[in-house]
């Protein structure tokens, strides 16, 4: 590198996410603590996996206890059902636009492809290392992996809960995925395999605060390099 | 004096995971601070409320008048269906033939009271289909009895009109959308699993439509009303849902 330290103009600063990106990015991520954090509480009403387990209800969504048998007279189901139903609109709205712009603006394209097999495998291997470079503006084959994976599971995580939601009206939908019981299940595996995508993509973002930053703001100051979704 | 050359420590990794435990630190305490759960707040009920309405029309919009909810074979049938109200089975109503009535109310022409012996005495209609509770549990069973769409019309119901209500016994209470109250799967249940509808599951009748959750299924109906204005429900009036089709 040959840049002079002592140079007055500093580096330029790298536009890495349009303002739209960033505002579906965060509505995206609204939407989905509100579906895990409701979709939690339901599940606890009437677990759809045979095992013995439910989530703390302090970390799941739809007010006090107490309050809500005062207040509403109802056990507390009420809230979490009018939370995941009404953020449901908004995260499949949102997604689909995400989708929508993300093919149209060539977006998905530049940065998510192309991925070769070797690549993945080597940048696996790094990554599990904890030698995996991750430099903004550029995704490596493990990130575009898990970002084309995470999308897929979230359509699918929407579209098992449109078969459980309506198992009557789309009916052909419900029998898609094995039927309502059976649908429920993978309901439940989505949003633990969403869970585990939200895992990694926030332990990353605190590895590379960075990316917080250019999700945020857009651009990041002086960032030393130029993306290459956005050198033609 | 020869020394091994030493590379300089990682200082950076250091500092990398220090600031990595930090910021861990404060996602927690991010995360520990959404446990100041909004939902029981004035504005956040009005919203979840209005989002509740809207779901409504979309859920009317969705609901094909004639397709019929999924339909199963008698091997699927579970024999010990699950008992549901919102007390135990114990304290559900007793009604006998002798003394029940149906009342009619509401926009219906002829509103002479109905026994139990002319309710069954309708044609019936038998269906095997899904219960779905809106806890998510559910249960394929048996059910028979006359269209509720073919009574309204019997007794000269206004099928222009907007809703039809339910009392029951038990001070449970519902309502349904009209185009709902017509569709060929609702009935009137006078049997399960081809006996005498029981008593703990809502004897004389319970209202049975598959196209709708468990609790838009009323049991022990003793009053049937036709209206344009929105009468609510036990639940509905408790924040669920009011259209709550499935």
């Amino acid at each position: 590198m040959t840049a002079d330290i002592h140079s007055p103009t500093p580096p330029p600063d790298v536009q890495l996410h349009p303002l739209s990106r960033r505002m579906m990015h965060w509505i995206n991520a609204l939407a989905i603590i509100v579906m895990i954090g409701s979709g939690w509480r339901i599940y606890n009403y009437y677990p759809a996996l045979p095992i013995n387990f439910g989530f703390p209800n302090y970390l799941t969504l739809g007010g006090d206890f107490t309050l809500t048998e005062a207040l509403n007279d109802e056990d507390g189901l009420a809230n979490a059902l009018a939370w995941h139903f009404g953020a449901m609109w908004v995260l499949v709205i949102n997604f689909l636009a995400f989708v929508i712009v993300g093919f149209a603006s060539g977006h998905f394209r530049r940065d998510f492809l192309p991925i070769g097999p070797r690549a993945f495998l080597s940048d696996l291997w790094a990554a599990l290392r904890f030698k995996l470079d991750h430099s903004l503006g550029e995704y490596n084959a493990v990130q575009k992996v898990l970002y084309w994976g995470v999308l897929g599971v979230i359509l699918l995580t929407i579209l098992s809960g449109l078969s459980i939601w309506k198992p009557a009206q789309l009916k052909e939908l419900t029998w898609l995925f094995g039927g309502y019981e059976f649908a429920r299940v993978v309901h439940f595996f989505g949003m633990a395999a969403i869970v585990g995508f939200l895992f990694v993509h926030v332990a990353l973002t605190i590895l590379v605060p960075k990316t917080l930053v250019a999700m945020i703001f857009g651009r990041v100051p002086g960032a030393s390099h130029a993306p290459k979704g956005d050198t033609k | 004096m020869t020394r091994p050359i030493v590379e300089p420590t990682p200082l950076v990794s250091q500092i990398e995971r220090r600031l990595f435990l930090r910021q861990t630190l404060s996602v927690g305490a991010l995360a520990l601070l959404t446990g100041c759960d909004i939902s029981d707040q004035d504005g956040v009920q009005k919203v979840l409320h209005a989002m509740s309405r809207w779901n409504d029309r979309a859920q009317a919009f969705l609901f094909r008048r004639q397709a019929l909810a999924p339909t199963f074979a008698e091997s699927d049938v579970v024999h010990n269906f699950r008992y549901n109200a919102f007390y135990p089975a114990a304290d559900a109503p007793q009604l006998s033939a002798a003394d029940f009535r149906l009342q009619l109310s509401g926009l219906i022409a002829d509103k002479r009271p109905w026994t139990v012996e002319q309710i069954q005495a309708l044609p019936q209609e038998s269906q095997i289909t899904r219960h779905v509770c809106v806890e998510g549990w559910s249960m394929i069973g048996k059910w028979a009895g006359p269209r509720l769409g073919e009574f309204l019309r019997r007794v000269g119901a206004d099928l222009t009109a907007k809703y039809v209500g339910f009392q029951c016994a038990d001070g449970y209470s519902g309502s349904i959308d009209m185009a709902s109250a017509l569709h060929p799967q609702t009935i009137m249940a006078v049997k399960f699993a081809d006996e005498t509808l029981p008593a703990k599951f809502g004897y004389p009748f319970k209202v049975r439509i598959p196209t709708k959750l468990g609790y838009k299924n009323p049991k022990w109906v003793t009053t049937i009303f036709v209206t344009n204005r929105m009468p609510g429900g036990f639940w509905e009036d408790r924040g669920y849902n009011w259209f709550g089709g499935s």
